[in-house]
């Protein structure tokens, strides 16, 4: 086991109420600086929910979320996403209408340095500016594999083409805590292998991951935690394998298929 | 070959009065080039943000009232017994009043209005120009109601050697409002190539991908609603300095509607898009009077409106754009083609 790590998210009595349906009903739980954390569950236990909270685009009815040393409560979301904390979305999101390059171009507001003014009297300021995000817009699609679509607009992309550029997008933001909604949904096994591959690199240069994933191959083997979540309430937390064979998670899962079929 | 076809449209554009000598095409032309400013202004809003302002016209008229009010001066009573004179600046100072009296309308109707978008948003912009129209209509101290303000003085700039020139002349007026338009065109042209308009555009497309990554939504969309309406105001103090006399009227619908017909016809979201669907149907009216009765007149003005929308559903420079791309492509491989351009610095 790696040595006890400094924790940089941490999730305290958290509870979602939509009227009267609870979608999460108490939620605590807290992520190292470098992990991989998997956050996982049947379908409607409350995932998605978990990571509209906690990036600010839900307010929690109750509970209080910390990432480092700020309160997230109350905060915007792009308020919290310019702390370091960004998430990618279930659904693929890119922004459709534009070329990938360009789509990993918006991903890099944040770092532009130009003000208005820049803009308007076109300053040496906005050149290099323009120029360094530039750079780094090739740079993030090197670095996620997709520099041989630069000018595809993003609806003509591939369907695990689009999940990637959701990934480049939010790297394009400086995470320093990645927020990942089942990444690989969609995807064939080759893809999924790239994926994983591609999690640890992120996770390697310092990046820290909570993940949201149903494919329990990948999420046993990129994780380092698991915390499972049914019904809006954490029924169990562990290693993976501890995970595997706990029989309220076993029961959890047998209880959704037999409601599927 | 980049740099040559703006100078071509810019020649072009400075020499139109040589070509017209007809003062009376020289008018329609100057009533023409007022209206594109204002549809080019529409179109930061519409084009980029994707934000339908269909009270765009109010800004419009505030900018000629605000800049006619500054030139001719005025003697108010307020409730409360304040008693507010303004004596007659020169008309000039009326550009830049009429400007910034917009601008901060555009920044209060942005700031209200965008906590509720889409169409809360065209409710509300249709509402404040009807609301502007009804002010003029009855603040009869301050705009003389329907007796118009009258006798607004034209622009009057100080020249070296010859002193003080009021411009009167055309000719002289068309430059004025050529150049006004040109700068909205550069303004528009660095904001929208910059990271600004690449905020603009993200929020237009994917909102909540766009605040995923740190775009404050709301800072742009009131960004954009400012320099819009401080636009059309610029085009609203043309119009009341070129006119002489402005009524409320100015603040109806269907300017606003003839606005978004440029905008949607000429391309919204390009940057020539506005100009193009502006010369159309600025001419059109004075092309086809000649020919026709009045009621056939707007008829066919309609029908061409719907005509080009159906068959060019994103407008004709779109259109244009992408046939000369369907060519290029043909030529060369694509990437290479393009990367080219990505790596030339934006200007
Ligand atoms: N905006 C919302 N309004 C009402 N109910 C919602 C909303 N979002 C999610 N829910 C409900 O909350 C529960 C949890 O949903 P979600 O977090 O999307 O689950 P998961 O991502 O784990 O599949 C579900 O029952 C869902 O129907
Ligand atoms: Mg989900």
């Amino acid at each position: 086991m790696m040595p006890p790590a400094e924790t940089i998210l941490s999730v305290e009595n958290v509870a979602v109420h939509f009227g009267g349906l609870v979608a999460i009903s108490d939620m605590t739980f807290s992520v190292s600086r470098g992990e991989i954390v998997a956050l996982i569950g049947p379908n409607g236990a409350g995932k998605t929910t978990a990571f509209n909270v906690i990036t600010g685009f839900l307010k929690a009815t109750s509970g209080e979320v910390r990432y480092r040393t700020a309160v997230l409560n109350g905060l915007k979301p792009h308020e919290i996403s310019r702390l370091g904390l960004v998430r990618t979305f279930q659904r693929t999101s890119v922004f459709q209408e534009n070329s990938v390059f360009h789509n990993v171009m918006i991903g890099l507001h944040t770092r532009g340095r130009s003000k208005l003014w820049d803009t308007l009297l076109g300053t040496s300021r906005e050149r290099e500016s323009e120029r360094e995000l530039v750079n780094a817009a090739l740079e993030i699609l090197k670095f996620v594999g997709l520099e041989h679509r630069t000018t595809t607009l993003a609806a003509n992309l591939a369907y695990g083409e689009q999940r990637l550029l959701g990934v480049a997008l939010a790297l394009a933001a400086k995470p320093s805590m990645l927020l990942l909604d089942e990444p690989v949904s969609g995807m064939n096994a080759t893809e999924t292998a790239r994926f994983v591959k591609l999690v640890e690199k992120i996770r390697d240069a310092g990046t820290t991951i909570l993940l949201v994933e149903h494919d329990m191959q990948m999420v046993m083997k990129v994780s380092d935690r698991v915390v499972v979540l049914n019904y809006g309430r954490i029924i169990a937390e562990g290693a993976p394998g501890q995970i595997q064979n706990n029989p309220e998670v076993i029961r959890a899962y047998l209880g959704q298929r037999k409601k599927r079929a | 070959m980049k740099r040559a076809l703006p100078i071509f449209w810019l020649l072009v554009l400075f020499t139109l009065p040589v070509w017209l000598r007809d003062p009376y095409f020289l008018h329609i032309t100057i009533i023409t080039a007022i209206f594109i400013i204002a549809a080019m202004s529409l179109n930061l809003l519409l084009g980029y943000t994707g934000q339908l302002s269909l009270g765009h016209v109010a800004f419009f008229g505030i900018g000629a009232y605000a800049s006619a009010l500054t030139s001719l001066g005025f003697d108010i009573e307020l409730p409360g017994g304040l008693h507010i004179v303004h004596a007659p600046w020169p008309a000039i100072a009326g550009f830049p009043v009429g400007i910034v009296v917009a601008g901060l309308c555009g920044y209060m109707i942005g700031k209200l209005s965008f906590k509720v978008r889409g169409a809360y948003f065209v409710i509300v912009t249709i509402s404040f120009a009807e609301v502007m129209r009804l002010v003029a209509l009855n603040w009869v101290d301050l705009t003389q109601g329907p007796l118009a303000l009258n006798n607004i003085p034209p622009y009057s700039i100080w020249l070296p050697g010859i002193g003080e020139y009021e411009i009167w002349s055309k000719v002289v007026f068309f430059y004025v409002v050529a150049a006004v338009g040109v700068a909205c065109y550069l303004i528009i042209q660095r904001l929208v190539q910059s990271r600004i308009g690449r905020a603009m555009v993200a929020l237009k497309d994917n909102e909540s991908l766009a605040i995923s990554v740190g775009i404050d939504v709301t800072r742009y969309l009131v960004l954009a609603a400012v320099m819009s309406a401080a636009m059309a105001g610029a085009a609203g103090s043309l119009y009341a300095h070129y006119v002489k006399i402005i009524d409320p009227e100015i603040f109806l619908f269907i300017y606003t509607v003839t606005m978004v017909i440029m905008v949607i016809t000429g391309g919204k979201g390009t940057l020539a898009g506005p100009i193009v669907g502006g010369v159309i149907f600025g001419f059109l009216p004075v092309v086809v009077r000649s020919y026709v009765a009045p009621a056939v007149q707007w008829m066919i003005y309609g029908a061409l409106m719907i005509v080009i929308v159906f068959l060019l559903p994103r407008g004709i420079v779109p259109a244009i754009e992408q046939y000369f791309l369907n060519r290029k492509q043909a030529d060369r491989p694509p990437d290479v083609a393009v990367l080219a351009d990505l790596d030339a610095p934006k200007s």
